[in-house]
C-alpha cells in the first residue's frame, strides 16, 4: 500500500511540477511580448544577438546540408535505379531539401549550438546573481536578456535555413554530376518538376517558429535555473532536449496545417 | 520616509522562512541585521528590494507599498536603492566601468561624458581607480566586492543594501571594506542596510543592530543594548556558544 502511495504521489508531483512549467513558460512569453516595448533595452543588444545566433550558425548548418545533399542524391539514385527515370533525383533532393530536411536538421542542430548556449549563459548569470543585479539596477531582465535573443532567433533561422536548402541542393547536383550518370539539364529539371513557390515559404514559415522555440527554450531553462554549475548542466541540457521535442512536434504541425 | 517591514511571511514550498518579521529601518542610520545561516537575512533584503515579494505582510520603502507596485513603479523605486551582492554579482562579460555605469545608463538626464565622470568619482571613492577597462575576472575577491559597491553608489541612491559584504574576506580586507560601509554613510548620507553574521563588524559599523532568529526579530537595539542583553538566544549567537541558544527562553 505504502508502495502505490509512493508512486501516486510521484506521479502527482510530476504532474504539478509539469503543469507549473506551463505557467511559467507562460508568464515568460507574456513577460517578453510586453517588454517588446522596451525598445531602449533590447535594441542595442539585437544586432549582436543576430551575428551570435546567425551568423555564427552558418558554417554548422551548411555543414550538415551539404552531405544531407549528397546523401539524399545518392539514396534518390539507389532507390530509383529501373524503376523511375533518374532526374527524378533533383525532385527528390529539392522537394526533400526545402520542405523537411534543410528547416528540421538545421533546427535541430542550432538547437545544440544557439540553445544550450543561451540556456547556460542565461543560466550562469541566474546562479552568480546577475539577473537579480539587472532588476537592481533598474533593467527589465526579460526585455534585456530574452527579447533580443528570440528576436534575433526568428529573424535568422529562416536565413540561415534558406541558405541551408540552396547550399543542399547545390551539395546534391554536385553529387549528381560526380557519382551518378546524371546531366546538369536533367538534375535541373527533375528539380524545376514540382517546385511549388509556396515550399519556400512553408520553409521559411516553418523556420521561423524553429527559431522562436530554440531562443525561448534557452531563455526559460536559463531563466529557472537553480543551484550552482550542475543546475547549469541540466538547465542546458534540457533545453535541447525539449527545443527538439517541440521541433519536432511543429514539423508535424506544419506538415499537417500547411500541406494538407 | 524610511523602510518598514510589516509582518512579513514568506515560504518557499513547505519551509516557512519568515514568520512575521517587523522591521523598521530609520533613515541616515546603518542597520545591521544579524543571524545564522539560513536565518532568511538574505530573503529579508530581497523583499525590501522587490527581488522577493511576501506572502502576508507588507514592506514599505519611502511610503510605497513594494509587495504591491507595478513593475515600472519597481524599476522607478529601485533608482534609490543601490544593491550589494555577496558574491559581488559583476556582469562577467562587462569591463569595471561597464558595470558601475549600468545604473547609470538607466537614467536619461545623464550625457555620457557626465557617465564617465561619475563611474571614475565612484570607483576612485573605493579605491579603484584606473581599473576601469579591466574584466571583473582579473580582479581579487575583496577588489569585486568594491566594484559592487560602486556599482550600487552610482545612482547616489537614498539606500544602500548590502548581503554579507565581508563574507569569505581577510581580516583586513573586511576592516577596509567595514571603512568604506561607514563612509558611505557619512559622506554620502546614505541609509544602510546590511546583513552579517560577522558580530564584530556588526557592532563596529552599525547604528542599530537587529537579529533575525527563526523568521522574526529577536532583538533590534543599539549595538550596546544588543550587546548588552540578557536573552539566552542573543547572547548565545554574540559569543559564538551554540549552547546558550539551545536553551531557548
Amino acid at each position: 500500500m505504502a508502495a502505490i502511495t509512493t508512486h501516486v504521489e510521484a506521479v502527482g508531483q510530476a504532474a504539478i511540477r509539469s503543469v507549473s512549467s506551463v505557467g511559467r513558460a507562460g508568464f515568460l512569453g507574456i513577460d517578453a511580448v510586453r517588454a517588446l516595448r522596451k525598445v531602449e533595452l533590447w535594441g542595442p543588444h539585437l544586432i549582436p544577438q543576430l551575428a551570435r545566433v546567425g551568423v555564427e550558425s552558418v558554417p554548422i548548418a551548411l555543414f550538415i546540408a551539404t552531405f544531407t545533399g549528397i546523401v539524399l542524391s545518392l539514396q534518390a539514385s539507389y532507390t530509383f535505379t529501373g524503376a523511375v527515370p533518374l532526374y527524378f533525383v533533383g525532385t527528390l533532393v529539392g522537394k526533400t531539401m526545402i520542405l523537411e530536411l534543410g528547416p528540421v536538421l538545421t533546427g535541430l542542430a542550432l538547437s545544440g549550438r544557439v540553445g544550450a548556449n543561451i540556456a547556460a549563459e542565461i543560466g550562469t548569470m541566474r546562479v552568480t546573481d546577475q539577473i537579480d543585479a539587472l532588476e537592481t539596477l533598474a533593467y527589465d531582465p526579460v526585455a534585456y536578456l530574452v527579447v533580443p535573443r528570440v528576436l534575433a532567433g526568428a529573424i535568422m533561422f529562416p536565413l540561415v535555413v534558406i541558405l541551408a536548402n540552396a547550399i543542399g541542393i547545390l551539395a546534391g547536383w554536385g553529387a549528381s554530376l560526380v557519382l551518378l550518370d546524371l546531366s546538369s539539364p536533367e538534375f535541373l529539371k527533375g528539380l524545376k518538376l514540382f517546385f511549388l513557390p509556396f515550399d519556400v515559404r512553408f520553409s521559411f514559415i516553418k523556420s521561423i517558429t524553429f527559431g522562436v522555440t530554440v531562443t525561448a527554450v534557452g531563455c526559460y531553462f536559463g531563466f529557472h535555473t537553480r543551484g550552482g554549475a550542475e543546475g547549469v548542466g541540466h538547465a542546458t541540457t534540457r533545453a535541447v532536449v525539449i527545443a527538439s521535442m517541440i521541433i519536432l512536434v511543429l514539423d508535424a504541425f506544419w506538415a499537417a496545417v500547411l500541406l494538407r | 520616509m524610511s523602510i518598514e517591514l510589516v509582518n512579513v511571511c514568506k515560504s518557499f514550498d513547505s519551509n516557512e522562512v519568515l514568520k512575521g518579521l517587523s522591521l523598521t529601518i530609520n533613515d541616515g542610520q546603518t542597520t545591521t541585521i544579524v543571524g545564522a545561516s539560513g536565518s532568511g537575512k538574505s530573503v529579508a533584503l530581497k523583499h525590501i528590494v522587490g527581488l522577493l515579494r511576501p506572502d502576508r505582510g507588507d514592506v514599505w520603502v519611502d511610503e510605497h507599498n513594494v509587495s504591491r507596485l507595478d513593475q515600472d513603479s519597481l524599476y522607478r523605486l529601485r533608482r534609490n536603492i543601490g544593491y550589494v551582492f555577496q558574491f559581488a554579482a559583476l556582469f562577467d562579460s562587462m569591463t569595471i566601468g561597464e558595470n558601475v555605469g549600468m545604473g547609470l545608463r538607466r537614467m536619461p538626464e545623464l550625457e555620457e561624458d557626465e557617465i564617465r565622470q561619475r563611474v571614475s568619482e565612484c570607483l576612485a571613492l573605493v579605491e579603484l581607480s584606473g581599473y576601469e577597462d579591466r574584466l571583473p575576472s582579473q580582479l581579487s575577491g575583496g577588489q569585486r566586492k568594491r566594484a559592487g559597491l560602486a556599482r550600487a553608489i552610482a545612482t547616489r541612491p537614498k539606500y544602500i543594501l548590502y548581503d554579507e559584504p565581508t563574507t569569505g574576506l581577510d581580516p583586513v580586507t573586511t576592516a577596509v571594506i567595514d571603512e568604506m560601509i561607514v563612509r558611505m554613510s557619512e559622506e554620502l548620507g546614505v541609509t544602510g542596510v546590511i546583513i552579517s553574521h560577522d558580530m564584530k563588524s556588526a557592532f563596529r559599523i552599525s547604528d542599530r543592530v537587529a537579529m533575525l532568529y527563526e523568521g522574526m526579530i529577536r532583538i533590534d537595539g543599539t549595538p550596546d543594548e544588543v550587546r548588552a542583553s540578557d536573552d539566552p538566544i542573543v547572547k548565545g549567537f554574540i559569543q559564538g556558544i551554540p549552547e546558550l541558544m539551545g536553551a531557548k527562553s
